[in-house]
């Protein structure tokens, strides 16, 4: 029992990191087209907030809780600032912007080693976050739980907003067709901002969880940011649901056959999978459907 | 209310109107005929600020607003129907509206208009038909509350019964007096007897304008044969 529940359970944490870090892209890069590789750098934002977080909120139980909003809000600046000097040049070049985005990566993580230093540092868990439960004799982490709310809560969020919002629906009008959200009073370009502001501040509360689990490193966005857009493009790209099951499918998988096998041939063989699906379904899972012109 | 002044206007390197001046006067219904190819949608999506200006002037009540965006013109009263009945396809029919207003007694005064909508505010958008998704179009730019409306070929592919409803709301509009119209069709009956004036574009040019109404169908049917 310990075999399947070990890895199931794991991987689902796993899979709920992925999914924060993929809910972002899923909206500024499955909604909005626009391949993004300094995503991963919003999430090493969110870490590093958290670590700030902490050295000013000494309270650890606290800190966490200022740390989550502020993870957010400052990589959801990053985000924005991006949008504004570089991004909003190079709509309908997606080359271009995945290049000059590859720059921007490395510019930051450039930026967090001279700041921070190389080694990354370590998050203290806050006490309510320190224990376990025993599932079938796997000893499952409050923080791997956690992590999973905290997935759930994001997932939840962005729908109500993408549904029942008024700004929900303009970013949806947008996405289908631009020039037509335009005639309809829609200020487009302002659309463009808030949803990569909201899209990046995404990234910054995966980064709280991913420095709960693993501290705060320079690189460690490089380690989610291909695995997140392979979610997005599994998932089908401007569907949600297609996300959220692409993204647990991954984890899950990976964590059976980092059980199995090792980490790094975990990951060969999960890519390997998701290609070999892409080259089957190269529409991801769910595809929207309509009945004529759009 | 708007006015085309020597308008010249294209995509990318590729000229499609040339010289282009036009008047739609307030209250006023102006008609824009000429064949496929000739530049009239061009002229429209100029008109709503979707295509820059190479040269010339667009203004709305006497101010130039060549370089304003599409949004800010939706606020100063430019409406726009689009050709090809176009919509939001994955929001629903009531979504479509509520992105205009979520003021419940404008929606219920467009539902008003078009009643048949009324039972497929549920339903997705890209699942209506041709002409219910006209209808949405229309509804949807009334919500704008536009004192100028743009419509593009708003019978085009729709069957026989639904452009009679359409026909009939558009004439209304535009005997509503505090409405202007400028409409491109092809129909040119329908297009003369909704509309007071008009005027040909052949090549993106305007090759002949006079006023509209039953008598000037063989005038133009003449300036469109050249």
């Amino acid at each position: 029992m310990d075999a399947f529940t070990t890895p199931l359970l794991a991987g689902t944490a796993t899979g709920a990191l992925l999914l924060i870090a993929a809910l972002g892209l899923a909206l500024t890069f499955g909604q909005m087209g626009v391949i993004n590789m300094a995503h991963g750098e919003f999430l090493m934002a969110g870490a590093y907030t958290t670590f700030l977080t902490q050295q000013v909120v000494t309270n650890t139980d606290l800190s966490i809780l200022v740390a989550l909003p502020a993870a957010f809000l400052v990589a959801g600046a990053l985000g924005l600032l991006l949008e504004v000097a570089i991004i909003s040049w190079m709509y309908r070049r997606p080359l271009d912007t995945l290049l000059v985005t590859v720059g921007v990566s490395l510019v930051l993580q450039q930026l967090a080693k001279d700041v921070f230093g190389a080694q990354g540092d370590p998050v203290q868990t806050p006490g309510w976050l320190d224990g376990f439960i025993d599932v079938f004799g796997y000893h499952w982490p409050y923080r791997q739980m956690f992590t999973i709310l905290l997935a759930v809560a994001a997932l939840v969020g962005l729908g109500l907003l993408l549904k029942y919002t008024s700004y929900g629906r303009q970013i949806r009008a947008t996405v289908q067709n631009r020039d037509l959200a335009e005639t309809m009073g829609v200020s487009t370009r302002a659309v463009d901002r808030v949803t990569f502001f909201v899209g990046s501040g995404l990234a910054g509360v995966g980064g709280v969880a991913v420095s709960l689990i693993s501290g705060t490193n320079p690189n460690l966005g490089t380690t989610y940011i291909i695995s997140a857009f392979l979610v997005v493009v599994a998932g089908g790209l401007g569907q949600l649901k297609g996300t959220v099951i692409a993204a647990f499918v991954v984890g899950i998988v990976t964590a059976f056959f980092t059980d199995w096998f090792s980490s790094s041939m975990a990951q060969v063989f999960t890519f390997a999978l998701v290609v070999i699906f892409l080259q089957l379904r190269p529409q991801g899972l769910f595809t929207v459907q309509t009945r004529g012109l759009a | 209310m708007l006015e085309l002044r020597g308008v010249r206007a294209g995509y990318g390197r590729t000229r499609v109107l040339e010289d282009v001046t036009i008047e739609v006067p307030d209250g006023g219904a102006v008609a824009i005929m000429g064949h496929n190819g000739a530049g009239k949608t061009t002229l429209l999506r100029v008109a709503v600020g979707l295509i820059p200006v190479m040269r010339g002037q667009v203004l709305l009540d006497g101010e130039d607003i060549t370089r304003l965006r599409p949004n800010k013109r939706v606020r100063r009263g430019v409406g726009y129907v689009p050709q090809g009945q176009v919509c939001f396809p994955q929001m629903t029919t009531l979504e479509n509206l509520q992105l205009v207003t979520t003021e419940r007694s404008a929606i219920d005064e467009v539902l008003g208009t078009f009643p048949a909508l009324v039972d497929l505010l549920p339903r997705r958008a890209g699942l209506l038909s041709g002409g219910q998704r006209q209808q949405l179009s229309i509804a949807r730019t009334l919500l704008t509350r536009p004192r100028l409306l743009i419509l593009d070929e708003p019978t085009e592919g729709i069957q026989p019964n639904v452009v009679a409803e359409i026909e009939a709301v558009i004439a209304s509009l535009t005997q509503r007096g505090d409405l202007s119209v400028l409409l491109v069709e092809q129909h040119v009956g329908f297009a003369l007897r909704s509309t007071d004036s008009y005027y040909v574009i052949e090549s993106g040019r305007i090759t002949s304008s006079g006023a509209g109404g039953a008598g000037a169908l063989e005038a133009v049917r003449a300036a469109m044969a050249v």
